[in-house]
């Protein structure tokens, strides 16, 4: 009885000191990282190459079909009330406050996410980080910053990217396949969607960009140099994306709604 | 040399395509009956009922628009609702007799003020107040009104 009670406070314990040593290694990032955007601007568009222009063609593709289900679902449901007209409006506001941000996100942890923690756990396993710091080259300035730099940039551009490519679909398939007006699509969206949506929108995308990186490059810096521990940190940088981004995702709408 | 070359052009090219897609959200799909003047002068009524009138409604002459709604305040002294909105400085002669009604875009559309011409010689200026206002026409009461006179036209 007494050692279930002690598991569950070393348990608690653990979380709190994993979690405290994930916000200090924020801090590190964030403190490395102004002065490796001005010194090695190079590493860093490199990145971004990396996670986002080699993402853009899954995000498109799925931009463009989750564009079109909604039109397709929202049709079905607006024609009941006699309200096809309307379902510029559904699409617009779907994509760009909750689906742009959070599919994007959930892609660029299966695409960007595991290639990071992947990348940076195997560099552990086969020593390379401990090479860089006996050359006395600090491996979290010069392979973790860069690569988290890089995923925040790419995010919002990749969520903006997604969203505008979901309207289009949406467009291609109420307009085309539906027969909706094309001018009354357009309108209704223009009425009802307010700057604060889309600044919304981009809200999200940059907290989940630096999420998604973060529990990325952090999932990959704590591997268990085996293997079997990169496989893992892979696995977890998924699943823990995942969760963080849709808990977040609730908790940022709820306040600013 | 040649591949970070290539990397250097499609980040290039993932930013601009990035950056044009946030441009196009922030521009095309927002603010259809987006009002915008250099200079505005500011005219107020007082309804008694504004219905769901909100700020940024747009004013509409002859179904035109030609202003927006500032503000939508309520009085305590008068108790009335005080709606402030601009005019853009183009349409400077308007009638200071002109009357402002609430009201609706289409069956279920939003709000917004009607602007009908008066027959003064003086025109609307900054600050001048609108006299002849007709109140929003909220549902609810019209249809208690309608079920009220239909029973007590059977009464009769």
């Amino acid at each position: 009885m007494r050692s279930i009670f002690r598991d569950i406070y070393n348990n608690i314990f653990e979380f709190v000191q994993t979690f405290g040593a994930f916000q200090l290694f924020f801090l590190r990032l964030v403190r490395h990282a102004p002065r490796m955007l001005v010194r090695r601007p190079g590493l860093i568009i490199k990145q971004v190459y990396n996670a986002g222009a080699l993402s853009l063609v899954i995000i498109m593709v799925c931009g463009f079909f989750v564009g079109g289900v909604l039109a397709l679902q929202g049709y079905a449901n607006l024609a009941r009330f006699n309200a096809e007209d309307s379902v510029g409006t559904v699409v617009a506001l779907a994509l760009i406050k909750e689906l742009g941000p959070v599919i994007t996100a959930l892609l660029f942890a299966g695409r960007a996410g595991t290639a990071l923690s992947s990348e940076i756990g195997l560099m552990k396993a086969t020593d390379q980080l401990s090479a860089m710091e006996m050359m006395a080259v600090n491996p979290v300035r010069r392979v973790l910053v860069p690569r988290f730099v890089g995923g925040v940039i790419s995010m919002p551009l990749l969520v903006a990217v997604f969203t505008c490519i979901g309207l289009f679909g949406a467009n291609v398939v109420a307009v085309y396949l539906l027969s909706v007006d094309v001018g009354a699509f357009w309108q209704q969206m223009q009425l009802s969607v307010d700057i604060k949506d889309i600044q919304e929108g981009v809200f999200k995308s940059i907290v989940f960009g630096i999420v998604a990186s973060l529990l990325a490059v952090w999932e990959g810096y704590n591997t268990i140099p085996t293997a079997e521990g990169v496989g893992r940190a892979t696995t977890r940088t998924v699943v823990i994306t995942a969760i963080a981004v849709l808990i977040l995702d609730f908790m940022i709408t709820a306040v600013m709604l | 040399m040649q591949q970070t070359r290539s990397v250097e052009i499609g980040t290039g090219l993932f930013a601009l395509l990035g950056m044009s897609a946030l441009f196009f959200l922030t521009t095309q799909t927002t603010g259809g009956d987006r009002f915008s003047a250099d200079d505005t002068y500011e005219v107020e009524a007082w309804f008694d009922n504004v219905g769901s009138l909100k700020s940024r409604a747009p004013v509409a002459m002859s179904g035109v628009t030609i202003g927006r709604v500032t503000s939508v305040t309520f009085d305590a002294q008068r108790l009335q609702a005080k709606v402030v909105f601009e005019i853009d400085s183009k349409y400077g002669a308007i009638p200071d007799d002109s009357d402002a009604s609430i009201l609706t875009s289409g069956l279920l559309g939003s709000q917004y003020i009607g602007l009908q011409a008066g027959g003064s010689e003086d025109n609307l200026e900054d600050g001048s107040e609108i006299f002849f206002v007709q109140d929003a026409i909220v549902l609810e009461n019209l249809i208690g009104k309608f079920l009220v006179s239909s029973g007590s036209g059977d009464d009769e």
